[in-house]
């Protein structure tokens, strides 16, 4: 635990409504104060002058891989991706192998992140025992082994009657439920979304409905217990305004969007990175939930402006590359996302905006409080955990430079808006790039 | 020796000064007027060739063509390799079921390993759309692509369109129908690109259980120019078959009746099959079409497929001349 002052950036704290240029001083690994610019400072200093300085990035879904798919991510690359990409809180799923179904697992997580990882791992367990969906994970003593939320994500709790009990169990607990929303028999085999992209393609869809039947589901399973669901990676219009309706009734559901479905659409499966030309079939745009219309897009940005989104999550899902270098339909879905979540986001909505619901919006919507005080703020007291970014600054995505080991992003080649400079977390500079 | 003439002639024919440039075959959505026109001149050539006391020309003399089939064919796979031999080539197959496929390999490294045996042109069928075109990004021989998944089948369109030619000379603003599994045909796809760049009017038809997004009765049509083309869409036969000059009936997988998509054979027969009844709909002459194998008593009725408007039989014995258009303009292209 250092010392350090970011000095003379425009500080934006969005969880205290701090917009102005100032010095941010961490001491002993924690926020001290934000001191008017240009006072004496001891111990180590970066100038962030013409910069931004903010929160630590907090990211409530992301996959770490380890243990059991370590040659696609560790909890080492995977946090090291996480500073390159400005967060300095990563929550990981716990679809590893074997599952965080237990506290033995949960404290491997926990011990693995203290030695190798470089930002704070939080852990997410499973609601069901072996994520098989059949009977509850023991909850209670993942909750006294550390997790801050259940979920089974990369596959949905399919039987209603678990999932409400669950939620009653959970909600004991005061810890969220995260469903991965998704009907599987509507979205059977699908590997995009069903539209004119899917037909062209000649390849199986996945309709809207798959997400927005399971949506309504956990949204009346929410009003029936009085728990809280928290929907992952939401991606339709529909579910966008099946939240907003629950939401204006007062219902306890919360919802997260990724960058990618802020940003693109099933049309980058046809295009692949550079448009024109021969089809892509883009296996790095494979993903779940699927990339979907331009109205969507337009959804899910309008809806998390509105609140009816919480917060940004980036669904990081890194593969090897063999996982991605074959044919569509047998690809691994996902995108690895922690290293272009910041450029990403500014593309679609404005930096204020984009800084809020990647730092205080998502810790609110977890709580995640209640495990780190301060996380996601820079009150006096919270963790040194300080993100200095050039939302100016034009660079061009080179998978190969990444810090992940999962190189599957469709954004090869794309030059986007918006650079983390640098990445402090306990008052320590995790990553440079000055 | 005879014919040595002829044999120049069929040479003489990829020298043409509207020379074929491609080096893979993966569609037919991208193919220009002038490359259709070429693919269907040479087709006439081949037929002339086909037609001789021995049906052979030397001129793919030391090329290798491996076939390499991902999902059970008999046809294609027979039309290929009958393609391949007369032009004088190697004709090497290789079934995914008999081959390192099994043992775990990846399909890249299987084509990785046919290039390095020698194959000039790969012609492969995979289950999966796409994967052509994947193959065609890490090779440097030719791929054909006879058929990847739902996705395209350029071969059958071309002879499909060179049958239609055949009888009808030029198809445009003839008017097709398409009947039976559209969502699930590559058949139906490719023909829905060719037909419609050869200036054809087509329509398909189908339950809308098995016709695809954007396809379907009541979706808005999709503006996008990278979007199939426009077509006319009715579920309804006797309505779709009126004054048509060409009808073709897809064939229906047994499966569909599993997913939920169909009741049962007998209900889709009663409400898709073309029968002498229906075909009385379609101008006089109408072409029946299909792309084989054929569910007997299913897509077709028994006396509709053997009359004399049935093409059925031309279809398969044109799909060995556009084959061997095709191999014979890949393998004139010149590589850097």
């Amino acid at each position: 635990m250092s010392d350090i002052t970011v000095r003379g950036g425009r500080v934006l704290d969005p969880a205290n409504g701090f917009d102005a240029v100032a010095d941010v001083v961490v001491r002993k690994g924690v926020v001290v104060e934000l001191a008017k610019p240009g006072g004496k400072a001891s111990g180590e200093t970066i100038d962030a002058a013409g910069l931004v300085v903010c929160p630590g990035f907090v990211d409530i879904h992301a996959h770490l891989r380890e243990p059991g798919f370590e040659h696609k991510e560790t909890i080492a690359t995977g946090t090291q991706a996480a500073a390159r990409g400005g967060f300095t809180t990563v929550c990981a799923m716990p679809n590893t192998e074997p599952a965080t179904d237990s506290a033995g697992a949960v404290e491997f997580i926990l011990r693995t992140a203290a030695a190798k990882g470089v930002v704070r791992v939080l852990p997410i367990g499973c609601v069901t025992k072996g994520r098989a969906g059949h009977e509850l994970a023991e909850l209670s003593e993942l909750a006294d082994a550390g997790v801050v939320a259940f979920s089974d994500d990369g596959a949905p709790v399919t039987d209603a009657a678990l999932m409400r009990r669950a939620l009653e169990y959970a909600g004991m607990l005061q810890t969220p439920v995260i469903d991965h929303a998704e009907e599987p028999a509507l979205a059977a085999g699908g590997v995009m979304h069903e539209g004119w992209v899917s037909t062209r393609l000649g390849l199986r869809g996945v309709p809207a409905a798959a997400e927005e039947t399971a949506v309504a589901r956990d949204i009346a399973l929410a009003e029936t217990t009085g728990s809280r669901v928290h929907i992952a990676h939401i991606s339709t219009a529909g579910s966008v305004e099946l939240v907003r309706a629950a939401k204006a009734r007062g219902l306890p559901v919360t919802a997260e969007v990724t960058p990618h479905h802020l940003t693109l659409t099933h049309e980058a499966v046809l295009t692949g990175p550079s448009e024109g030309g021969a089809l892509a079939y883009d296996t790095n745009a494979k993903v779940n939930p699927p990339l979907r219309t331009p109205e969507d897009v337009a959804a899910c940005v309008a809806g998390l402006l509105d609140a009816t989104i919480d917060c940004i999550a980036t669904d990081h899902a890194p593969h090897a590359t063999q996982d991605k270098l074959c044919e569509f339909d047998a690809a691994a879905m996902g995108i690895s996302g922690l290293e272009t979540a910041l450029a990403l986001c500014l593309t679609a909505i404005p930096l204020e905006a984009a800084v809020e619901r990647l730092t205080i919006a998502p810790a609110t919507t977890l709580e995640l409080a209640r495990h780190v005080p301060g996380i996601g703020s820079l009150s006096k007291g919270a963790p040194g955990d300080v993100v200095i970014i050039d939302p100016e600054a034009e660079w061009t995505v080179e998978p190969e430079t990444f810090a992940s080991l999962g190189k599957n992003t469709p954004l090869a080649g794309r030059t986007l808006k918006g650079r983390v400079v640098a990445t402090v977390y306990g008052g320590k500079v995790v990553y440079d790039a000055r | 020796m005879r014919a040595t003439s002829q044999d120049q002639a069929v040479e003489r024919r990829s020298t043409d000064d509207r020379e074929w440039t491609r080096q893979h075959l993966l569609d037919v959505d991208d193919l220009s007027g002038d490359e259709i026109d070429l693919l269907m001149e040479t087709t006439d050539s081949m037929k002339e060739v086909l037609g001789r006391d021995v049906p052979r020309v030397p001129t793919l003399r030391g090329r290798t063509i491996v076939t390499l089939f991902y999902e059970a064919s008999t046809r294609t796979r027979a039309s290929f390799e009958l393609a391949g031999k007369a032009l004088g080539a190697d004709v090497i197959n290789v079934a995914a079921g008999g081959s390192s496929v099994e043992k775990g390999e990846s399909l890249i490294d299987t084509v990785r390993t046919l290039q390095a045996v020698g194959a000039d042109v790969l012609v492969m069928r995979h289950g999966s759309s796409g994967a052509p075109h994947l193959v065609a990004r890490h090779i440097r021989s030719s791929v054909i692509n006879a058929g990847d998944g739902w996705h395209a089948h350029p071969t059958q369109a071309l002879l499909d369109l060179y049958t239609m030619r055949a009888h009808l000379g030029d198809v445009r603003g003839r008017r097709v129908v398409i009947v039976g599994d559209i969502a699930h045909s590559r058949v139906a796809r490719s023909n829905i690109w060719l037909l419609s760049k050869a200036g054809a009017e087509v329509t398909v038809c189908g339950p809308a259980t098995l016709l695809p997004a954007g396809l379907r009765p009541g979706d808005p049509p999709t503006e996008d120019p990278a979007a199939l083309p426009r077509v006319n869409v009715e579920t309804d036969l006797d309505a779709a078959v009126e004054g048509a000059d060409v009808v073709m009936a897809l064939r229906l997988q047994k499966e569909r009746m599993s997913g939920g998509l169909l009741p049962s054979l007998r209900e889709y027969a009663r409400l898709y099959q073309l029968n002498e009844s229906r075909l009385a709909r379609a101008a006089s002459g109408a072409l029946v079409m299909h792309p084989g194998p054929i569910n007997e008593g299913v897509e077709i009725s028994p006396a509709v497929a053997s009359s004399l408007q049935s093409v059925i039989d031309e279809q398969v014995t044109n799909g060995v001349a556009v084959r061997m258009a095709v191999l014979l303009l890949m393998c004139g292209v010149k590589r850097a």
